[in-house]
């Protein structure tokens, strides 16, 4: 990991040293250290960025709740335009992802893990294209991992709880399967359920936007060097790249919702196989 | 001419890597998703169960590109 961070720190430099065109590297995701450096709680750009999105979220949410509270009290049926707004998210998690994967009962029962991890990746995805923001904070393996985590130990949970050990059986001796090809499906049952899943998870989610982040730079940097830096002709380069740079924004902005939506229904079809009857 | 140097190549080889890495998943991805328009052309009341499960299909086939993006971090 170091050796590759260290090749291309020299590549970048290398190049932005000739006054020529500066690629991004892996560096945009380790920014300048801003607070506690050398200690666990170091603060850089996108720990900021964490913590924004966390209280924006948490203000969000408390504001929706009180005002849903509120309506209930007084019996106000018609709901205001930003009640409705909180009423559409949240019943969208509710009823498309938990009430469709999992049914009335046991949607109801994972609904607080399913929204918080649905909000959370899509107000975390969302900034990397704000402006002044511009990187998503899960595009950094941290957050991902924490969140893979929850949805490993939350299925296995499942399955525990109402299967008992026979959980951990079904899912590695499947049933239908002549007894001496367990030599062959048992590891590739164990690698995939137990290994795989956590790990695409996490990995789906960084790469996706670290991917995008990546593309964005380029095209922006690439402008900026056609329009000032490139010669004659070349310049015109800088309107192609600018507006494939706008066309890439708005695909974040599908992007970064596609994988909240996606992570949250992983996690919620995970669940809803350890909760299955059949084995 | 310099007889050496006739076509040279400069850069990592592990581009080359992920342009094969990318080629499975592209060609996974494409046959979800042209699978799942052909069944919902055929049965458009169950888009929206076939469009979940397109989105499962996706996710898996896209991880392995996505694994050969995150390797070269990990391994060079």
């Amino acid at each position: 990991m170091i050796n590759a961070l260290s090749l291309l720190t020299q590549a970048a430099y290398a190049e932005a040293s000739d006054g020529g065109f500066s690629a991004p590297s892996i560096d945009e995701f380790y920014p300048q250290v801003i607070a506690f450096q050398g200690t666990w709680f170091e603060l850089d750009r996108i720990m900021l960025i964490r913590l924004l999105v966390m209280t924006a979220l948490i203000v969000l949410f408390w504001l929706w709740s009180s005002k849903f509270k509120k309506s209930y009290k007084n019996n106000i049926l018609v709901p205001s335009r930003f009640q409705l707004m909180g009423e559409i998210s949240l019943n969208f998690v509710r009823k498309n992802i938990a009430h469709e994967q999992l049914g009335e009962k046991d949607g109801e029962r994972f609904l607080p893990l399913l929204t918080t991890i649905f909000f959370l990746i899509l107000g975390m995805n969302i900034t990397g294209i704000i402006p002044f923001l511009n990187i998503a904070g899960t595009s950094r393996i941290g957050l991902p991992v924490v969140l893979a985590a929850v949805a490993y130990v939350t299925f296995i949970y499942a399955g525990v709880r109402k299967h008992r050990m026979k959980f951990f059986t079904a899912n590695l001796f499947p049933a239908g399967v002549p007894k001496a090809f367990y030599v062959l499906v048992t590891p590739i049952e164990f690698l995939s359920t137990f290994i795989l899943r956590p790990v695409t998870l996490a990995l789906r989610l960084t790469m996706n936007m670290i991917a995008g982040h990546l593309l964005l730079v380029l095209c922006f940097s690439a402008t900026q060097f056609f329009f000032f830096n490139a010669e004659g002709f070349f310049k015109l380069f800088g309107a192609g790249t600018f507006v494939f740079g706008f066309a890439f924004t708005v695909f974040e902005i599908l992007v970064s919702f596609l994988q909240a939506y996606v992570f949250t229904l992983l996690t919620t079809v995970y669940i809803q196989l350890a909760l299955a009857d059949e084995h | 001419m310099d007889v050496n140097n006739i076509a040279e190549l400069s850069g990592n080889i592990a581009v080359v890597g992920y342009g094969l890495a990318a080629i499975g998943p592209g060609i996974g991805v494409g046959l979800v998703v042209s699978k799942t328009i052909e069944s919902i052309a055929r049965q458009p009341e169950l888009a929206s169960k076939l469009q979940v499960t397109m989105w499962l299909g996706i996710a898996f086939t896209e991880a392995l590109a996505l694994i050969g993006l995150a390797t070269p971090f990990i391994f060079v």
